[in-house]
């Protein structure tokens, strides 16, 4: 199973992994229409937390828990046997929030439309999350960790 | 070979067969459901009604859930009686089955109280698919509904029916709607939100009487208030509340408090009887008692408790604890724990008020430690707080900035933050 984890001493706080996951996560994937045209407005699934000196990017963690699978409350949130993944269906999603007052990294949030819920998918159309291939200080890596 | 059977197939059922095949994909396991198709999602019934929803999409698992599960589902059936010394399940007052681990997820029922007037047609409640269905068939010659109830189901009842182009008169007994969750100012911003949208909302007030229309007594005509007022209606939804479905352990020696009480592994006071969901009284780990806790979420994770226990896996129940998020005409609402509490002397209360943004943040502390909170317009990071909450930690270090807009995980002293947020 994939999981990006964060490097927090060499994290600084420059926000380009907020960037390129909006980016990513655009329909026309090009920076300036993703943030300055298109409707509805991409969303980052990476939030950067700073406390000066030290900042953090944070994304889904894939719990093994996994207390927004167990709170969904229609069954969008599922966990992709395959991959091992917590996936999100935005078709089932209704966007109850149910999985934002759980999340324990705050890593679930409601998209621009306040529809539905956007978080971290682990760019499925990449090699790399485009977070992790642009950090410009190796802040983040995306590792295989142990099956459930 | 283990011969489970379990009784209800909603929240709590479904859990159990999820924990119980990750064990044990062999053993014996039915699943009995009044219900012809218990695998949808009853927190949707608001979108069933407002049409944002069909059957379909509303379906909490998929209909080959049970067969991939390798459950024998008996649906529109009945659990008549448990008889627990033989081990055996009385289905429709005849045939019995038997069981090695039983499951009581039987849930809640709607609570009417018993006015005049309360069996005409009409009038639904609004907790299952049938309902739903009855409201739907209604809905074409109807155009006023009083909701009796301002808690969670019955906003949500108000908010599909408007959005069905229905008038709709909210009525609620206590001053504020939603106060079992939401302190005043919450509430009064929730109602201005639902008033904007067209409710109309009556609190300090209960429904005296159902009247029958002039041209047939039989049916929904209005509603007689507590002060005398008459409302014309033509439907009424019933959204007081629910209360356990204990009736299959009535007189037995299963130990009911209000719920079936439970332990930290979901065992009733029998052996190989668990409970869950609405029916059971289980931990809650802010109290560190047990209580009701009739929410979906809960009901799931008590359900996926009972379930490996059932099969073998020891596993304790982490709790759950009064906690619910909204979005009523797109207003996002977190709300969990103490957040009304009587002796406001003994919390300490942070507060940020924004009304002009519908924005209101209020944190309760009891000994530095958060107890409660309501996030009201901007709920992003609540998840934080509710871990913060669930493990009871000391936030003294951190609470001048718990309310700051740029508060997280980065905020935390690093010990609390290295304890607190490896990957589980």
């Amino acid at each position: 199973m994939k999981r990006i984890s964060i490097k927090q001493e060499a994290c600084i706080g420059c926000g380009l992994c907020q960037v390129y996951c909006t980016v990513e996560h655009s329909k026309s994937k090009d920076p300036v229409k993703a943030y300055l045209k298109e409707q509805p407005k991409p969303v980052s699934r990476v939030r950067v937390e700073t406390n000066k000196p030290n900042s953090i990017s944070i994304r889904c963690q894939q719990c093994k828990d996994t207390p927004c699978i167990n709170a969904c409350l229609t069954g969008a949130m599922t966990l992709d046997k395959q991959t091992g993944q917590v996936t999100h269906d935005p078709e089932k999603c209704i966007g109850c929030w149910t999985c934002v007052m759980v999340c324990p990294y705050g890593a679930v949030k409601p998209d621009s439309t306040g529809k539905i819920i956007a978080k971290c998918d682990l760019c499925p159309d990449r090699e790399t999350p485009a977070c992790v291939d642009n950090c410009p200080n190796e802040a983040l890596v995306c590792e295989e960790v142990e099956e459930q | 070979m283990t011969k489970y059977v379990i009784i209800g197939g909603s929240a709590g059922g479904i859990g159990a067969v999820e924990a119980i095949r990750e064990v044990d994909p062999m053993g014996e396991l039915i699943v009995i459901s009044y219900e012809q198709v218990p695998q949808y999602s009853r927190p949707m019934i608001s979108e069933y009604v407002s049409k944002e929803a069909t059957l379909d999409t509303m379906k909490y698992r998929s209909d080959q859930f049970w067969k991939n599960k390798n459950v024998k589902l008996l649906t529109g059936r009945a659990a008549t009686k448990i008889d627990f010394d033989k081990k055996q399940v009385e289905l429709d007052g005849k045939q019995r089955i038997d069981y090695d681990k039983l499951l009581i997820a039987t849930g809640g029922k709607p609570f009417v109280p018993k006015m005049e007037g309360a069996d005409k047609t009409g009038i639904f409640t609004f907790t299952e698919l049938s309902s739903a269905e009855g409201i739907e068939a209604k809905l074409e010659t109807s155009k006023n509904a009083v909701v009796i109830g301002g808690g969670l189901i019955g906003v949500s009842a108000s908010e599909a029916l408007i959005k069905r182009k229905i008038n709709v008169t909210l009525v609620e007994l206590k001053d504020n709607i939603l106060n079992l969750i939401l302190d005043k100012t919450a509430s009064e911003l929730a109602e201005k939100v639902l008033t904007d949208d067209g409710v109309t909302i009556i609190t300090g007030q209960s429904v005296q009487r159902i009247l029958g229309r002039k041209d047939n007594q039989a049916a929904v005509g209005g509603v007689v208030m507590t002060d005398g007022t008459q409302i014309p209606c033509d439907l009424v939804v019933v959204a007081i509340g629910v209360i356990p479905r204990t009736e299959l352990v009535k007189e037995t020696p299963v130990k009911v408090n209000r719920g079936i009480v439970v332990d930290r592994l979901m065992r009733t006071s029998i052996p190989d009887v668990y409970a869950c969901g609405d029916v059971a009284e289980a931990h809650d780990f802010l109290i560190n008692q047990t209580r009701l806790l009739p929410l979906w979420p809960v009901a799931h994770l008590g359900g996926r408790v009972a379930g490996y226990n059932m099969a073998g896996k020891k596993t304790e129940y982490e709790g759950g604890t009064v906690m619910s998020s909204l979005k009523y005409f797109d207003l996002p609402v977190v709300t969990v724990g103490t957040v009304n509490p009587e002796d406001l002397d003994a919390y300490e209360i942070l507060i940020e008020l924004k009304p002009e943004k519908t924005v209101y943040k209020k944190i309760l502390l009891k000994d530095n430690v958060i107890v409660g909170f309501i996030f009201l317009g901007a709920i992003e990071n609540a998840g934080i707080f509710f871990r913060l909450l669930k493990n009871h930690v000391d936030v003294s270090e951190i609470k001048d900035r718990l309310l700051s807009e740029d508060f997280g995980i980065i905020t935390m002293p690093e010990q609390l933050r290295q304890k607190m947020f490896v990957v589980n």
